[in-house]
Parts: structure tokens; C-alpha cells; sequence
């Protein structure tokens, strides 16, 4: 049986872009839903899995299953190699100088509060000020809320446009000399906007300030490399990118990382206990107190060969190519009107939008009667959704397993769902 | 086959959910004028979905003498509005009480009594909703709002 926690690492774009076979890997594709086809347009909110992941944690389960970092015995031992080289995958999917300033922590959300309850905590002071975007998940807006209220600090935005471009006018007033940290979604995960991080990091670093990157929306869709980005800490989700649940990364440059103070304590992440005190282990395991989510890790490390395999290119040439066909399909129908901005090269393969006359949940139910998947709501960006003055949208998004004539299926979902309320 | 629905035309269980009662309500919502010098006037919204809803009641000697609901949301909680703000005129607390308490054991899918059925009359249409309970909250949105504003002016 081939071993991904074992195995050789991937060359990009080795195999070939087909959809079929790439639908081919994911066995929930074969479902049906209310007797249809299932149609998954909402992997902003979760991917599917294909086989390769889902084998990855039936192998560790049946093969290789110990603790970490422990036992001198064989199966400890596997388990810590493939625990660690799924780390070294994800460190080189992001172009991480080294695989240290990965660290595994629960999802988006957790690393996130990581970095707001040890650096920030640290370095934020009464009358500094903490930088996001008016287009954040609630995720990246209430730790720093929380952090603000507790330090005295000021909660500043960077305003998003009425076409859903980032407003960077006015960056050089709004990060200032008492800017700390800029935290910055990558893509929205409502209009699809891709945002100018490394604009973003020129400024914060010129005052002093660290970059954080909520890239929750981006690594499962677009070559990131945080190098080039010039981010300081990175965040994102292993679900949203083929893995599984319970899992994601905080991604930190190593001296940062090196600096915090640790944010859980318990097992694994210390180096010397004696009855009166403790002194920390190293990186990444500071950051990694209890036994970790060994099974989770290993099958992202899958999920990493899956799509380095495709190449993430490539995964962005087909996102975009649906997107371009969505938008102007939807359009077409005349009684939509798509958030964010209308050319398809500036955004992600989100697209969210709201008809003239049929609520998104109504719309949400009657296409789930035809096997489709959408999400409906406020999408965890509240104050974002009503700036454009709705207080719900329907969101379709893709991903690599998607179609054209998934699209086409949505759009006539939407046509059948006209045609329903209208009677 | 890459993928799947290309001539789908079946809307499933959709009849279920959207009654006729429900979509005459939605499209032609009842008792949606504004009351003049309300005794009770509130709003409530659901922020998941953004539903909110303006209800404004005249409430003497302890029966609801005039309703009046506004607002937006889905069609279900539309029609639920309006088939509450058809159902509270003329009603006392107590009346409108007991049809609250029935309205939240047809959704959940508990036994109807005769009695209770009495009471619901049309509203029993809103039972489709079972079905789909994601969208529950959808349909009691009103109801609960109303029924804990009329307690409490009631309490005064």
C-alpha cells in the first residue's frame, strides 16, 4: 500500500488537469441529493475530500497508529516521521524558510487567537492600534476586538470599496507609527477580492508593524508563497483545501514565533519541568501543547500532494475560468446582482450575490431540492454584508472538481426557482 | 459524465414547505398598515439570515384590537408574519398564547390536538416546515417576539 506519511514528496504540476479524473478521486461526488446529482458549490465554507486524504487517515489508523515525540517503539517512531513530514509538506507548499515556523493548531480561528493572545498581547500597548480590513470573517475581526477593548488600543479599518477592492488611498494615515499589527484577509470570503498583502506589508513594516495574513480563502486555491508576500504570520484551514476538519496552521517567521510566549501548557511543549516551574521546548512544539492531531496532520500532508500535484497554477486557471463563466452566466439572468468586483481576473472562485426578488434561503432551499449546494447568509462577515446594504446573500464557490455545466445547473436552478415563485 | 443536473426540473419536496397558504401570504402580506399609537411596537430580526420584522400592536382590555406587521425576510417568515398578524386581531393574550404554544408544537412535529387544530386553522399549513429544519426558526421568528411582548405589557 503506498504510504503518503512515508512516501517521496510530490513534484507541481506532474499530473495532468482533468476534471473527470479529479472527480473521479472524490467518492462523495457519486451522492445523491433529493434524488439529484450533487452539485458542490460551497467550498468556500468546506472542500470535499478525495480518496487519497481519506486513505491517508484510514492508513494511520490501521497502520501506524502511536503517539509522538515519546516511545522509542516502531510505531511511535512512524508516527512522528509522518506527523513531521507533513509539516516539512506544508512548509514547502508555502515556501516557509523551515519547517519550524509551521505549527499545527486547530483551524484558521485557533491560529489566529494564537497570535492575538501571545504576540499581540505582548507588543500591543494603551493608545496603540491594531489594522484589518472591513472585509474580514468575524474570525479576524473579534480577537483583535477583544484585544483592543483589553489594551486600550484602537480597532482601525481599511474600508472596502463600493466595487470591493481594499481602499489603500489613505493606508499611510490609517497604518501609522502606532500601528502594531495589520491583519489582512488574502481573499474574501464574501466578494471573492483578492487583497495587495505585500502593499499591505511594505507599510506595516515601514512603521514597524507586523503583517498577518488570514489566508483561509487563498491557500486552498492559489499558489502562496510567504516569502514573496513578505507576510510575517500566516493563517489558514487544512478542510478548505482537500483535508480534514479539526486541523489548520499559524505559519510565523522563525524569530517571532521564537519570541512568544507560549499559548497552551501542558505535555510536548516543554523542555525541563521541576515542581516549581518550567522552561519551554523549541520550535514548533512550544506552540503544540498535548498530543497533537497526529491523524489530521498526516492527511493534510496528503491533501498537500494532491494538489502540488495538479499544480496550483493550474488549480488557479481553472478557478478562474469558472468564475469568468459563472459570472456571466449568473448575470445573464437579469435579477442578480453579484457583490464584489465584476471583473473575474481581480477576485477568487466566490461569487456572491443576491437576487431582486427571491430571498438566498428561499433560493438556498429550492436548489438543495435540485441537488445543489450553496451557502446563504451573512457568511460570518456581518458588518461587511450590511455595508452593502443587504442583509443576506447566496454564495456559490468552486473548486477544482467542479464544471462548467455545474454552473450552468445553478443558473438553471435559479431559473426553475423563478419560475417556482412566480406561479 | 462530468457532472450532473444539466435538464433537472424537479423542484422535490418544494410544495411541502411553500403551501399555497404560505405563498398567498408571502406575496400578499396581511395587516401590514402602520398602527397609530401602538401599545406595544418592536422589532425583531434574526441576524443569521437578516429576517426582521416591525410589529406594532393596540392592545385593549387585554385583547389585541388592531395589528400591524412590516418587514423582510425569507418567504417563510414572511408568511408566518403574516398569518400571525391575520390570527392576533381581535384576540386576547391568553388566545394568542395558546395558539404561540401550538404554532411551536406543529413545528416540532409534535401530535396536534383537536383543539389545537381549531386554533391553527390555516396555520397549520406553516406544518411543512418540519421538513426542513434549518428553516424553523424561519417561521417562528414573529411569533416568539410577539408572544414575549405581549407577556410582558401584559405584566405592567
Amino acid at each position: 500500500m503506498s504510504d503518503s506519511s512515508r512516501g517521496s514528496e510530490p513534484d507541481s504540476g506532474t499530473r495532468k488537469f482533468d476534471v473527470d479524473a479529479i472527480r473521479a478521486d472524490f467518492p462523495i461526488l457519486q451522492r445523491k441529493i433529493n434524488g439529484q446529482d450533487l452539485v458542490y458549490l460551497d467550498n468556500a465554507a468546506t472542500s470535499q475530500k478525495p480518496a487519497q486524504v481519506i486513505k491517508a487517515l484510514t492508513n494511520y489508523y490501521e497502520q501506524t497508529n502511536a503517539n509522538v515525540h515519546r516511545g522509542v517503539h516502531t510505531l511511535s517512531i512512524e508516527a512522528t516521521d509522518g506527523y513531521e513530514l507533513a509539516r516539512t509538506k506544508v512548509a514547502k507548499f508555502i515556501n516557509a524558510r523551515r519547517p519550524e515556523e509551521v505549527i499545527w493548531t486547530r483551524n484558521t480561528s485557533e491560529s489566529l487567537n494564537l497570535v492575538a493572545a501571545t504576540w499581540a498581547e505582548t507588543n500591543v500597548g494603551d493608545g496603540d492600534n491594531i489594522v484589518i480590513t472591513a472585509m474580514e470573517h468575524h474570525s479576524n475581526i473579534v480577537p483583535w476586538q477583544q484585544l483592543a477593548a483589553r489594551k486600550g488600543a484602537e480597532l482601525r479599518y481599511l474600508a472596502a470599496g463600493d466595487d470591493g477592492s481594499l481602499v489603500v488611498s489613505n493606508l499611510n494615515s490609517i497604518i501609522d507609527s502606532r500601528t502594531k499589527i495589520v491583519a489582512a484577509t488574502h481573499m474574501s470570503n464574501v466578494l471573492g477580492t483578492i487583497n495587495p498583502i505585500a502593499l499591505l506589508a511594505d507599510r506595516a513594516h515601514e512603521v514597524g508593524a507586523v503583517l498577518l495574513v488570514d489566508a483561509a480563502q487563498s491557500v486552498p486555491h492559489m499558489q502562496v508563497d510567504v516569502q514573496a508576500l513578505d507576510a510575517d504570520f500566516l493563517c489558514f484551514s487544512a478542510h478548505k483545501m482537500l483535508g480534514p476538519t479539526g486541523i489548520g496552521v499559524l505559519w510565523g517567521k522563525y524569530d517571532l514565533l521564537e519570541a512568544m510566549p507560549p499559548y497552551m501548557f501542558g505535555g510536548d511543549m516543554i523542555f525541563e519541568v521541576t515542581y516549581e516551574d518550567a522552561s519551554w521546548n523549541d520550535l514548533p512544539y512550544k506552540f503544540e501543547a498535548g498530543t497533537p492531531n497526529i491523524a489530521d496532520a498526516i492527511a493534510t500532508g496528503a491533501a498537500v500532494d494532491y494538489l502540488t500535484e495538479l499544480g496550483m497554477d493550474n488549480v488557479w486557471q481553472h478557478e478562474q475560468e469558472l468564475t469568468a463563466y459563472a459570472m456571466e452566466q449568473v448575470l445573464s439572468l437579469g435579477h442578480v446582482k453579484v457583490l464584489g468586483p465584476q471583473n473575474p481576473a481581480l477576485r477568487g472562485g466566490v461569487i456572491s450575490f443576491i437576487h431582486d426578488t427571491i430571498h438566498p434561503h428561499d433560493l438556498g432551499t429550492a436548489l438543495d431540492q435540485q441537488g445543489i449546494a450553496i451557502r446563504t447568509g451573512h457568511h460570518c462577515a456581518m458588518p461587511l454584508v450590511r455595508s452593502f446594504d443587504v442583509v443576506a446573500a447566496a454564495r456559490a464557490s468552486f473548486y477544482i472538481y467542479n464544471t462548467k455545466s455545474e454552473v450552468d445547473a445553478l443558473v438553471n436552478g435559479i431559473r426553475e426557482t423563478e419560475g417556482y415563485f412566480s406561479r | 459524465m462530468t457532472s450532473g443536473n444539466s435538464g433537472a426540473s424537479s423542484l422535490g419536496d418544494m410544495d411541502e414547505l411553500y403551501e399555497a397558504i404560505i405563498l398567498d401570504h408571502y406575496r400578499s402580506p396581511r395587516n401590514t398598515a402602520t398602527v397609530e399609537d401602538p401599545d406595544i411596537d418592536l422589532e425583531v430580526n434574526n441576524p443569521f439570515c437578516g429576517d426582521e420584522f416591525h410589529i406594532q400592536l393596540k392592545v385593549e382590555n387585554d385583547a389585541v384590537s388592531q395589528v400591524g406587521i412590516t418587514g423582510r425576510g425569507c418567504a417563510i417568515s414572511q408568511a408566518s408574519a403574516s398569518l400571525l398578524a391575520e390570527l392576533v386581531e381581535g384576540k386576547s393574550a391568553a388566545d394568542v398564547h395558546a395558539a404561540v404554544a401550538a404554532v411551536r408544537r406543529l413545528l416540532k412535529g409534535e401530535e396536534i390536538t383537536d383543539e389545537e387544530s381549531e386554533i391553527l386553522g390555516d396555520l397549520e399549513a406553516l406544518g411543512g416546515v418540519r421538513k426542513f429544519p434549518v428553516r424553523i426558526k424561519c417561521a417562528l421568528l414573529s411569533w416568539i417576539g410577539l408572544d414575549d411582548a405581549l407577556k410582558d405589557h401584559l405584566k405592567k
